[in-house]
C-alpha cells in the first residue's frame, strides 16, 4: 500500500498560533491515496487544530496544502466537503434531537429528500456492515451507533480522504475490529484516512505510516509498525516514562457494599441503572469499564449521594447511607470525583480555595460554628496543590483558569486529601497529558495502598488493567460480575462490556 | 345579568381579533427560541412596533405603510439584542429585559405627539362568496388581512421548520451550537436572522393592537401581550399550532370575560381580568405535562452564548 501511490493530501510548513501557545509550527506531512496514515501525540499536541486546518474550520497562518497537485484553502467546511475530505468527529457534531436521517442530511452541502436519504443510509449502512434505522433519534442510540451516524455521513458523500479524531473511545473491543475492517475496506477502495489517536496498538494494527507531533511540532514520521508501542511512546511524551508502582497486599475487610441499586437517569437520554450489586474491599481498587453512555455518569451519582436511593441499597463500613445527600456521605468516609471537571467537580468561576472549601468542609473541618475557617481552608488547598504538583500560580487561581490536566490533579487531590475509606472516581485522566496521568493513576494506587477501598470508572481499558485488582463492566446500565485482572484476556473484557452491540463485519463486494 | 347579550359567532370573530398580536409575537418569538435565542424583549418590541407602525400610519395615511414601519422599527430594536448578545456575549436575559425597559421608554417618547390621534382605517376584507357563509362566513371570512397574514406565518413556520432544510439548519444551530459550527454553519448569522424576524414579528403584533385592536395610542399599551406571547412559546413546548391554540385560548377569554363582564356576571371584576392568564397557563401546562417529551422538543442550546472556541 505504501510507496506506489501518488500523493493525495500535502501540508507544507504549516503554522498556526493563538494568543499564547503555538498550536502548529513548521507542520508538514503528506498522505497517499488509500494511505492510513495516523497522527500520533498527546492532549495538546495540536492533532486536533491541524485537522481542524485540514477541514476548513481554522485558517492557518502560514504555510501551504495540496490536494492531488492543486492549491487546497478550504475556508469552511463545506469547501473541504467539495473537495473531497470529509471527517467524523471525536465530539460535538450530532444532534441528540433530530433523528439519524436529519443528522446525516445536516453534514452534506446538497442532501436529497429525507424520504430518499433514508433509502440510501439503510443501503450504505447495510454494505459497510454498520446497521441504522435512519428514523431514530441520535439522543436514543448507544455511542458506537452515534458513531455509525457520523461514518455513514462521511461514506455517502463519497471522501477522497477520511479524517477520523479518536473514533475508537467510544467502542467496545469488538466494535472497533469491526471499525477497523470497515476502513480496511474503504482504504482498498482507494480512500485515504487521517487517523488522530494516542491509542498506540491501535495505530500499530491498523496504519501504514504515522506522523508524530509533540507541542505542536512533527518529531517523528515512521511506520508504526516498525516500532514497538513503547518507542511510539516515548516519541510522543519525549521523556521515558515510569509505569505506577504496585504492592501486592491482601485487601481487608468490605469497605463498600451496593445491594441491589436501581436508579432511574436523571437525564432525557440517560441510562437508568438495573440491579447494580458490587463490593469493594479496603486496600482494593475496583475498576469499572464500559463505553461511555451505559450509566457511568449515573452510577458516580448514586455513589456520591446525588440522587438518593434506599439507606441499605449502599453502604458504607456496613452503614447504609443510600438515602443520604453529599455531605453525609463524605462524613461516613466516600469521597466522589465525578468525570465533568469544570462546573460538577468544580466550581469554574471560583478559586482553588473556595472549591477546597466547597467539598473538602465536612471532612477536614474547615467550617466552625457556621463561620469558615479560613486559614485552615488555605492551609488545605496549599497541601493539595502541594502535594499533586498542581501548576497554578497561586490558590487564589480562578479553577477555569488552568489547564485540564491540571485542575484534573487539583480536583482529584483534594478528595484523595481528606483521608476517605471510599473513593469513587470518574475518568480520573480523561484529557489529561500522560505525565499527569501517571500521577493520578499513582496517587490512586497509593491511596488503596493506605487502606482506602477506590472505584475507578472509566473509559480507558489500559488505564483499569494498569491499576485496578478486580474488574468488571457497564453494559446498558447492568453491571457484570467483578473478575480478578490478571489472567483477563481483552475478548472476555469486550464481552463484559456488551460485544459488537450488533454490528457486523463489512461485506466485501461482489 | 344578561347572558343572552353574547352572540357565539360575535364572540369568536373578535376572539380572533383579540389574539392577532399575541399569536404574532408568539410565532416570532418560537423562531427565535428554535435558533437557541431566549429574546426577553418581546413586549419591548412590541411596543417599538405599536409606536412605528402607529406614527407611519398616520403620517402616511396607509396602514400597509404603518404594518412595515411596524415591523422594520422592531426588527431594527432585535438587531440591538442581536449585536449585544451574538457579538458582545452579554447575559440574554438581562439584555432582553432591558431591551423590554427601553422599548417600552423609547416609544413613551416618540409616541407623545400621537395621543388622542386615530389612525387610518384598515378596511375588513370581505372575501367573495366565502363571507357569505352564514355563521362561519361571519366567523371566520370578515376580517382584516393582518388575521389572515398571522395565520398564514403559523402554517409556514410550521412547514418551514417541518419539512425544509433552512428549518433543519435552525433547529440544529438551536439544538447544538457547537456541532452546526463544527459542519460549517454560521451560527451567529443564523441565529441573528431568527432574531430579526422575531423582531419583525413582534412588532407586526405591536401595530395590530395601535392600528386595529384598540385603535389608537396610549402609553404601555401592550400591558403584558409580550410576556403573554413569550409564555405560550414555553408552554406550547415550541409547537407551532400550540402557540396558535394558546394565543387563540388567550384571545378567547379575554373576550370572554370581557363579554361577561358587560353582562354583570357576579364574579368580582378582579378574578375575570386574572382569568384569560390564569386559564391560559393552565391548560398549556397540563398539555406539556408529560416532562420528558417536553423537554425533547426544547431547544438544547436555548439561552446559552455561543462562541467559537477555534
Amino acid at each position: 500500500m505504501t510507496g506506489t501511490q501518488k500523493v493525495l493530501l500535502a501540508v507544507e510548513g504549516i503554522t498556526k498560533a493563538y494568543p499564547g501557545v503555538v498550536a502548529n509550527s513548521d507542520v508538514s506531512f503528506e498522505i497517499r491515496e488509500g494511505e492510513v496514515h495516523s497522527l500520533l501525540g498527546e492532549n495538546g499536541a495540536g492533532k486536533s487544530t491541524l485537522v481542524k486546518m485540514i477541514y476548513g474550520l481554522v485558517k492557518p497562518d502560514s504555510g501551504r496544502m495540496t490536494l492531488r497537485g492543486g492549491a487546497y484553502e478550504p475556508r469552511k467546511p463545506g469547501e473541504a466537503r467539495a473537495s473531497g475530505v470529509a471527517m467524523v468527529f471525536q465530539h460535538f457534531s450530532l444532534f441528540d434531537a433530530l433523528n439519524v436521517a436529519e443528522n446525516v442530511a445536516l453534514g452534506m452541502e446538497n442532501p436529497p429528500r429525507l424520504a430518499e436519504l433514508a433509502s440510501r443510509i439503510r443501503q450504505v449502512s447495510e454494505e459497510y456492515g454498520l446497521p441504522l434505522d435512519p428514523s431514530r433519534l441520535v439522543g436514543d442510540l448507544s455511542a458506537g451507533e452515534r458513531q455509525r451516524v457520523e461514518i455513514i455521513r462521511c461514506l455517502l458523500q463519497d471522501p477522497k480522504l477520511l479524517i477520523m479524531d479518536e473514533p475508537t473511545s467510544v467502542l467496545t473491543p469488538q466494535e472497533v475490529d469491526i471499525l477497523f475492517k470497515t476502513l480496511r475496506q474503504l482504504s482498498a477502495e482507494g480512500t485515504a484516512i487521517l487517523y488522530i489517536s494516542h491509542k498506540l496498538e491501535e495505530i500499530r494494527a491498523l496504519c501504514d505510516s504515522a506522523t508524530i507531533l509533540r507541542r505542536g511540532k512533527v518529531v517523528a514520521s515512521c511506520n508504526p509498525r516498525e516500532k514497538t508501542a513503547r518507542e511510539l511512546a516515548e516519541l510522543m511524551v519525549g521523556e521515558t516514562l515510569t509505569p505506577p508502582a504496585r504492592t501486592g497486599k491482601a485487601p481487608g475487610p468490605v469497605a463498600l457494599d451496593v445491594t441491589g441499586l436501581s436508579v432511574a437517569s436523571p437525564n432525557p437520554f440517560g441510562t437508568s441503572l438495573q440491579n447494580i450489586h458490587m463490593t469493594v474491599q479496603k486496600g482494593e481498587i475496583l475498576g469499572i469499564a464500559g463505553v461511555a453512555g451505559n450509566g457511568q455518569d449515573e452510577l458516580l451519582l448514586a455513589l456520591s449521594g446525588e440522587i438518593r436511593t434506599a439507606a441499605d441499597a449502599v453502604k458504607i463500613d456496613g452503614r447504609g447511607v443510600g438515602d443520604l445527600g453529599p455531605n453525609e456521605r463524605r462524613r461516613a468516609g466516600l469521597v466522589a470525583a465525578p468525570e465533568e471537571r469544570l462546573g460538577h467537580a468544580a466550581a469554574p468561576d471560583m478559586s482553588l480555595t473556595e472549591n477546597a472549601l466547597l467539598s473538602g468542609a465536612v471532612r477536614k473541618e474547615l467550617v466552625k460554628g457556621g463561620m469558615i475557617d479560613w486559614p485552615a481552608t488555605r492551609t488545605f488547598a496549599e497541601g493539595v496543590v502541594k502535594d499533586f504538583d498542581v501548576r497554578t500560580p497561586g490558590i487564589g487561581t480562578a479553577a477555569r483558569a488552568l489547564s485540564g490536566g491540571n485542575l484534573q490533579k487539583f480536583v482529584i487531590g483534594r478528595e484523595l486529601s481528606q483521608e476517605p475509606s471510599v473513593i469513587v472516581v470518574n475518568q480520573p485522566t480523561w484529557g489529561v497529558d500522560a505525565a499527569a496521568a501517571a500521577s493520578i493513576r499513582q496517587a490512586l494506587i497509593d491511596r488503596a495502598a493506605a487502606g482506602a477501598a477506590v472505584v475507578v470508572i472509566s473509559q480507558d481499558l489500559d488505564e483499569l488493567l494498569e491499576i485496578a485488582d478486580r474488574f468488571c463492566a457497564l453494559n446498558g446500565g447492568r453491571l457484570s460480575a467483578p473478575r480478578p485482572v490478571q489472567g483477563l484476556t481483552v475478548d472476555e473484557i469486550g464481552l463484559m462490556m456488551g460485544g459488537a452491540h450488533g454490528m457486523e463485519v463489512a461485506h466485501v463486494h461482489a | 345579568m344578561d347572558l343572552s347579550a353574547i352572540n357565539p359567532a360575535v364572540l369568536i370573530a373578535s376572539l380572533m381579533v383579540s389574539a392577532t398580536p399575541i399569536l404574532l409575537a408568539a410565532i416570532g418569538e418560537l423562531v427565535v427560541e428554535k435558533s437557541g435565542v431566549l429574546n426577553l424583549g418581546v413586549e419591548g418590541m412590541m411596543i417599538t412596533g405599536a409606536i412605528c407602525g402607529f406614527a407611519a400610519a398616520v403620517e402616511t395615511g396607509s396602514p400597509v405603510a404603518g404594518f412595515i414601519a411596524a415591523a422594520v422599527g422592531a426588527s431594527l430594536l432585535s438587531l440591538i439584542f442581536a449585536v449585544l448578545t451574538q457579538y458582545l456575549l452579554a447575559n440574554q436575559v438581562a439584555t432582553g429585559l432591558a431591551l423590554t425597559l427601553f422599548g417600552l421608554g423609547f416609544s413613551a417618547m416618540i409616541g407623545q405627539g400621537y395621543v388622542g390621534m386615530k389612525p387610518p382605517l384598515t378596511p375588513d376584507l370581505r372575501i367573495p362568496i366565502l363571507s357569505d357563509i352564514p355563521v362561519l362566513g361571519e366567523i371566520l371570512f370578515r376580517h382584516d388581512l393582518m388575521v389572515y397574514v398571522s395565520l398564514a406565518l403559523v402554517a409556514a413556520v410550521w412547514a418551514v421548520l417541518k419539512y425544509s432544510r433552512v428549518g433543519l439548519i435552525l433547529r440544529a444551530v438551536g439544538e447544538n451550537h457547537d456541532a452546526a459550527h463544527a459542519l460549517g454553519y454560521k451560527v451567529i448569522r443564523i441565529r441573528i436572522l431568527a432574531l430579526m424576524f422575531g423582531g419583525a414579528c413582534a412588532g407586526l403584533g405591536g401595530a395590530y393592537l395601535s392600528l386595529i385592536r384598540v385603535p389608537s395610542w396610549t402609553q404601555g399599551m401592550t400591558a403584558g401581550a409580550g410576556w403573554i406571547a413569550l409564555a405560550i412559546v414555553v408552554f406550547a413546548s415550541w409547537k407551532p399550532w400550540r402557540v396558535l391554540l394558546g394565543a387563540y385560548l388567550f384571545g378567547g377569554i379575554t373576550v370572554l370575560q370581557l363579554n361577561l363582564q358587560a353582562a354583570g356576571v357576579k364574579v368580582p371584576v378582579q378574578y375575570l381580568s386574572m382569568s384569560p392568564y390564569l386559564i391560559t397557563i393552565l391548560v398549556l401546562v397540563i398539555m406539556s405535562a408529560n416532562r420528558s417529551r417536553a423537554s425533547l422538543n426544547a431547544p438544547a442550546s436555548l439561552g446559552k452564548s455561543f462562541h467559537a472556541s477555534y
